[in-house]
């Protein structure tokens, strides 16, 4: 027999986290689940190095120490049928059912194919920072950090906190963005602490707006990369390359369940109303998922979300702060949009799909991506298109495509009882 | 020594800090990680569980993502995915 939760959320971040508190409080019981060994998603992401803080720990704490909450540590949904998730953990698979279902899935971060981007070294702004709470050895590399958004401080800052040597940070971002994004920041005091915050962490390292990372070049790993910018092109050696193009959001689960999906550029987002109700009943979603937001956004739809899904009505000061964030990540979004030379990077010769090894030239003569995938295998990898599908999206080559189960890859005695029909 | 685990790579023995997760393991060792179908050598990418770069066989279970499982004391990983 499945296990029931009153309120089952899938993923701990933030929104997830937010979601969980609420809901528990209002006495519901919470079942909390993330792929990750440890909750916290990827803002508040467990460090190995370092304790967590202030409203980090806090928010942790609660949903460790709270009766009502059931945390699920590395459990990744795989499939869904008849209103319950097939949950598989280290262990086993189960089935998991709701009374509602709270999709806080988060997002993963633009990685866009340019030469050289297949070599050992060179990884996600987002994603060395991850690596580097995990451990990853950063004492006394030379890291250049590169690609968009303001996650690339954060990201430097933490790189740097773990002992690499940050050589610079390039913005794709021309000079008249960033100085608009800087003016327009004044709305919004907290971030303008934040950023102050970040400058002084990252005292002496180099900032370069309207520079884009175009190669890189290496062995068997990374040894230089090659740097376009205003004053035209340099090669800087370096050990490791952290550069991400800012965030997608995660809606494979609320696609495979049916939500309602609607565009956000490029990509998707899950449509949801101001109590964060999707468009099927009982079925909620929160923060990055609808639409990357940031932290504050994912706090205040965590909470609104795990209210509603609690059958409660949220406090209207969650509405407020949802507003206030989503109106800082338009203003973001305005001002590091992808230019066009960024869409560019990628060479006939350059692999797009990093797990069946297919280059860009080899997607040419298809329009879609389905016909695309089964006659070069790009998407068809263990990522099941994730890297591939998302880039693409963003170079305008393939719109994103539907979603399949199984969401992972899964154990064949965990797909063995499952009719996917 | 307390606060390390010892576990094997390819056959081969390391001691590294407890914790921590296979990727950075793998990398505190100095070892590499899968090669792609042409060949290529290929290392962490996303570092959160969604690229697959870093797939290693842990424990004889292969498609494991190393930067989602933190190392454990005889532990056994082999890069051949």
């Amino acid at each position: 027999m499945a296990e029931r939760y009153d309120v089952l959320i899938v993923g701990a971040g933030p929104a997830g986290l937010a979601a969980a508190r609420a809901a528990a409080a209002a006495g519901a019981r919470v079942g909390l689940l993330d792929a990750q060994a440890h909750a916290g998603g990827q803002v508040w992401r467990h460090d190995v190095d370092h304790r967590a803080t202030g409203l980090a720990r806090r928010r942790l704490a609660f949903v460790q120490a709270h009766p009502g909450v059931d945390w699920l540590a590395s459990s990744t949904v795989v499939a869904a049928a008849g209103g319950k998730l097939l949950v598989e953990d280290p262990h086993a698979a189960r089935w998991l059912d709701y009374g509602a279902l709270v999709l806080a899935t988060g997002a993963h971060e633009l990685l866009l194919p340019f030469p050289g981007w297949t070599l050992p070294g060179v990884t996600g702004a987002g994603g060395l920072q991850a690596l580097a709470k995990q451990g990853w050895p950063l004492a006394g590399r030379r890291v250049v950090v590169a690609g968009s958004g303001p996650l690339l401080l954060a990201a430097a800052a933490s790189i740097r906190r773990h002992g690499g040597h940050v050589a610079g940070i390039h913005e794709q971002a021309g000079h008249d963005d960033l100085r608009g994004f800087v003016r327009g920041l004044w709305r919004w005091p907290g971030k303008i602490l934040q950023a102050a915050a970040l400058r002084a962490r990252l005292a002496g390292v180099p900032y370069h707006g309207d520079s884009v990372v175009v190669a890189a070049h290496g062995d068997d790993r990374l040894r230089e990369i090659e740097v376009e910018g205003p004053r035209g092109r340099r090669r800087l050696a370096c050990d490791q390359l952290a550069v991400g193009y800012g965030l997608v959001p995660e809606v494979r689960l609320a696609g495979l369940l049916g939500c309602r999906l609607e565009p956000a550029g490029a990509h998707q987002r899950v449509w949801v109303d101001d109590m964060q109700r999707t468009s099927l009943a009982n079925v909620y979603a929160t923060g990055e998922t609808c639409g990357i937001g940031g932290r504050d956004c994912a706090l205040a739809e965590g909470a609104i979300a795990g209210h509603a899904a609690a059958g409660r009505t949220p406090p209207a000061a969650w509405q407020r702060r949802r507003h206030h964030a989503r109106a800082f990540a338009a203003h973001l979004a305005r001002h590091f949009a992808l230019a066009e030379r960024v869409r560019r990077l990628a060479q006939p010769d350059t692999i797009v799909c990093r797990c069946e090894d297919a280059p860009m030239r080899a997607l040419d003569s298809y329009s879609d991506a389905r016909a695309a995938k089964l006659a070069t295998r790009a998407g068809m990898g263990a990522c099941q298109g994730r890297i591939c599908g998302s880039a693409l999206a963003a170079l305008g080559r393939f719109p994103s495509g539907s979603h399949r189960p199984p969401l992972f890859p899964a154990r064949l005695d965990t797909l063995g009882d499952t009719d996917f029909t | 020594m307390s606060g390390q685990v010892q576990f094997v790579i390819d056959g081969e023995t390391f001691r590294v800090k407890a914790g921590i997760s296979v990727a950075a393991a793998l990398a505190a060792a100095g070892r590499p990680f899968r090669r792609s179908p042409n060949g290529q050598p290929r290392a962490p990418l996303c570092g959160m569980g969604v690229c697959f770069e870093c797939r290693v066989r842990i424990d004889g279970v292969a498609q494991q993502r190393a930067c989602m499982v933190p190392v454990r004391d005889g532990m056994t990983v082999d890069s051949d995915g």
